[in-house]
């Protein structure tokens, strides 16, 4: 074992890699695929989990106005509480984001991928002691999805047409095929409830790991352990406290002096100086969300091709994932998928910045003069110097940027999905077909480039129905190459997830899936004394 | 007495002649009601003022056009503004400040809660503040243009000078980081027992401290001073009072109505001014609850944080009126 690999092999244990970083990283230092994986198991299960403590987190995005009912989950904090107390039917595979089995045992789709039928596993039982049944399931899912709900999860249950109990299977019929239906079961708003949550939406019963003992909404929150949990692979910790700590610096202290284990949001300007404790580990995870500046393809002037073409060739992407994201983040390719996704479609070339062609682009599309870009703190962080770095590699190219720094207050209402040209951000969806019909489709609700792409419709709706997984995978290659060359997205990064912890934190799983663990922060880890 | 009154002509005459000190104080009380009704209409109109609805707002990226729909429907927004008005005015003036949009849960309730823990904060920082700035204030008096009077003048300024937060992050990063004597975040919640709550607020009460103390301070001083120069202290000090005893005796009570003015001043931005210090700590006041609700729109809570703002405003400077009309003997008995 070489030094490298000792010292993978040492962040293996104290929980900071994943098996997919650690194998790219090992064998990049020269060892066998054999060998690594086989180090990999090792150093991984050189740590048996401890049991016991009082795990404190200090997280960002909660506020007096947070809800238990998690249909209206939909702050950082509620959603890692829900994560804590409730399990869904399927959940996310923390390496390859592929569905695996939680409520639901198993699955199996009709050829045409209209009709779904789930095993609902049995002796699972809610925090009241009563036992799940298929028909909670029913219930949970009719509430998210009928016409009237207020569900954050309605938009991917539309295509639902029944949902039904059929001898003791949940049988689910859709308007048209979709082979991500278990994917989208994944949603952190359908936790299972008692009969649904329609009786007592706010009463935080689940089938999770923890339950909930108080709720002060933007304060606090308390779990104790569920003794009777249906998994034992989960919930170390004794007691989950999650206080609601939405300044970074107050984050950032609390950690530093022990009074809690684990922080969200760091900002990767203060990283080096919150790695300089001796007591803290940073935990980065590479995720779907993404920072991006779209333009409206239906207003001019960047109804014109050649003009958008000339915006995405004037953006330098390695300067702002160095200087915006502070290294944290990967080049995005101008398409809002990477391969944190199921299916990602690999090797389509990177686009970078290039001066002269983005002013031979500039110069076909016949347009003078400058072209507006609406901008503020609130896009993402560091939107506004994003901006600016945008604006100064443009002028390289001859192109003229006007930067309109828009109040903070109001701008996803007034600004984003209004204005022709502004700076925005997307989180990460489940699925490529959750996201490209949310944000690209024609029809989309929040279509906010305006990209209407007969062809690109098509072949969304295709792929939906597909259940043979390497002709979706093509599929997906020729939607991704649509929306880069003739969107109106830039997509200069992806941002990762950076969390921080104490070094007594162990356990942590790196999930693609989404931000602190994909929200399992705290059934995963545990305390080392 | 039935006389007393033809003879002072109109009743409501003679009753501000015979008790004119009380009719005085009924005139601000009666005036600070006025204030606080148009203080509402100015909140409700200026919370329906603004940018962007709160559907869209809280649902954020997953809200579907439908979903808008629904909440925007259930929460019965189709209503003309004046009935709207005047049902929230019905409702408050019997204690109920309606409903929570986004939680769905009793807004007075958890007002009740929030404002309990920014008033034990207020409370706790004014009884060290206040004292400490009074007694400072005449000891630099005491000891003036001295080397003591030089000191408290320095310190008290350089902590004023420093934004809130700054001193606060100070606080923070010797007690709690450093020393590690200091507890941190500052967050109460229902339940924990009285002693705890003290010790977990040290370092914000600590920090509002030493952000009031230097205007009351000054303030005491200046008073004072400018009573100092007059004949009756003179007197005192040729009769053979000692510098000290004048100070107390004599010149304080003179000196007293800008004294309470600025002390109420002070206690007002304490209980609404300090949504800062609330931030820093993550301490769970009302400030942070009402900016919680502005930024998704939660007018009801809105209203409600902007009233109870108001109205602390109005009490406290009408309480001070009032103190400084009982300690002014011109006020008491105006010819």
């Amino acid at each position: 074992m070489n030094d490298i690999t000792k010292y993978l092999a040492g962040r293996v244990t104290t929980g900071g890699m994943n098996r997919r970083e650690f194998m790219g990283r090992a064998m990049a230092a020269g060892v066998t695929l054999a060998a690594a994986s086989q180090l990999y198991a090792t150093s991984a299960s050189a740590q048996a989990p401890k049991k016991g403590g009082n795990l404190k987190l200090g997280l960002e995005g909660g506020a007096a106005t947070d809800s238990i009912d998690p249909a209206k989950a939909t702050s950082q904090v509620m959603f890692t509480a829900v994560r804590t107390w409730g399990d869904t039917l399927v959940e996310t595979h923390p390496e390859t984001r592929a569905p695996v089995p939680s409520l639901a045992e198993s699955w199996s789709p009709s050829p045409d991928a209209k009709t779904w039928t789930f095993k609902i596993r049995k002796g699972v039982q809610f925090h009241d002691g009563k036992e799940m049944t298929t028909d909670d399931v029913v219930a949970t899912l009719k509430r998210h999805s009928d016409s009237k709900t207020e569900s954050g999860a309605a938009g991917v249950l539309k295509s639902i047409k029944s949902i039904e109990n059929k001898s003791g299977n949940l049988v689910v019929t859709l308007d048209s095929g979709n082979a991500d239906l278990p994917a989208i079961f994944t949603d952190y708003h359908l936790v299972i409830q008692p009969n649904g949550g329609v009786d007592a939406p706010n009463a935080g019963i689940g089938t999770g790991a923890y339950k909930v003992k108080s709720f002060e909404p933007g304060v606090r929150m308390t779990f104790e352990k569920n003794t009777s949990d249906w998994r034992s692979d989960r919930g170390y910790v004794e007691t989950v406290e999650i206080i609601t700590m939405n300044d970074a610096t107050a984050r950032i202290a609390a950690l530093s002096s022990g009074q809690v284990q684990f922080i969200n949001r760091v900002d990767p300007k203060t990283v080096p100086l919150l790695t300089r404790a001796p007591t803290v580990q940073l935990l980065t995870t590479s995720g779907g969300g993404h920072y991006v500046f779209i333009m409206h393809c239906d207003k001019a002037p960047f109804d014109n091709n050649d003009l958008r073409m000339a915006l995405k060739l004037s953006i330098d992407r390695e300067e702002m994932v160095k200087r915006i994201l502070g290294g944290y983040g990967k080049v995005g390719n101008d398409f809002p998928i990477n391969d944190t996704y199921a299916l990602f479609p690999e090797g389509i070339e990177q686009r970078s910045y290039d001066p002269d062609k983005a002013k031979f682009h500039f110069k076909k599309s016949g347009h003078s003069g400058s072209v507006l870009l609406r901008t503020s703190e609130v896009a993402f962080p560091g939107a506004v110097d994003a901006s600016v770095l945008f604006q100064q590699s443009a002028k390289k190219a001859g192109i003229d940027i006007e930067i309109k720094r828009e109040p903070g207050d109001g701008y996803w209402s007034n600004v984003w999905n209004v204005q022709p040209f502004s700076a925005s951000y997307w989180g990460s969806r489940a699925t490529q077909d959750q996201f490209y019909s949310g944000a690209y489709l024609s029809s989309a609700d929040w279509n906010d480039t305006r990209f209407k792409n007969e062809k690109f419709d098509k072949l969304l709706i295709t792929a939906r129905g597909e259940l043979d997984e390497a002709k979706r995978r093509e599929m997906y290659r020729d939607m991704a190459v649509l929306v880069r060359d003739e969107g109106g997205t830039i997509l200069p990064m992806f941002n990762d997830f950076v969390n921080a912890a104490s070094k007594k934190l162990q356990g942590y799983v790196k999930d693609i899936g989404n931000d602190m663990s994909n929200g399992y922060v705290a059934t995963r880890v545990w305390l080392d004394a | 007495m039935s006389n007393s009154t033809e003879a002072g002509g109109s009743p409501a005459r003679s009753l501000r002649e015979r008790f004119p000190l009380l009719s005085i104080i009924a005139q601000r009380m009666v005036l600070s009601l006025i204030l606080l009704l148009a203080v509402s209409a100015l909140i409700f109109g200026g919370v329906e003022a603004l940018p962007g609805d709160f559907a869209s707002t809280y649902l954020g990226q997953s809200a579907t056009p439908e979903a808008v729909a629904n909440i925007t429907a259930e929460l019965g927004l189709d209503r003309p503004l004046v009935t709207r008005y005047f049902d929230w005015l019905g409702g408050v003036l019997q204690g109920d400040f309606g409903t929570s949009w986004a939680s769905r849960n009793s807004v007075s309730e958890q007002v009740g809660n929030r404002l309990g823990n920014s008033l034990f904060l207020a409370a706790f920082a004014a009884v060290i503040a206040v004292p400490l700035a009074i007694c400072l204030g005449m000891l630099s008096v005491h000891f003036r243009d001295r080397i003591p009077d030089k000191i408290i003048n320095v310190i008290s300024l350089a902590a004023i000078s420093l934004p809130e937060f700054f001193v606060g992050y100070l606080l923070i990063l010797y007690f709690a980081v450093n020393f590690g004597i200091a507890t941190f975040p500052a967050t109460v919640y229902q339940g924990m027992g009285f002693m705890e709550r003290l010790q977990t607020i040290a370092l914000p009460t600590a920090t509002l401290v030493l952000v009031v103390l230097a205007h009351m301070m000054r303030m005491t001083r200046a008073a004072i001073l400018s009573v100092m120069s007059s004949a009756y202290m003179e007197t005192a000090e040729l009769k053979g009072l000692s510098g000290w005893r004048a100070i107390v005796k004599h010149a304080a009570p003179n000196a007293l109505a800008p004294i309470i003015n600025v002390v109420a001043l002070n206690l007002a931005y304490l209980v609404v001014g300090v949504v800062v210090v609330e931030v820093v700590f993550v301490y769970p006041g009302m400030g942070q609850y009402m900016v919680d609700a502005v930024t998704v729109r939660d007018m009801p809570v809105v209203q409600a944080c902007g009233l109870i703002f108001a109205a602390v405003y109005i009490l406290l400077n009408m309480v001070a009126d009032i103190l400084a009309i009982i300690a002014n003997p011109r006020l008491r008995h105006p010819r």
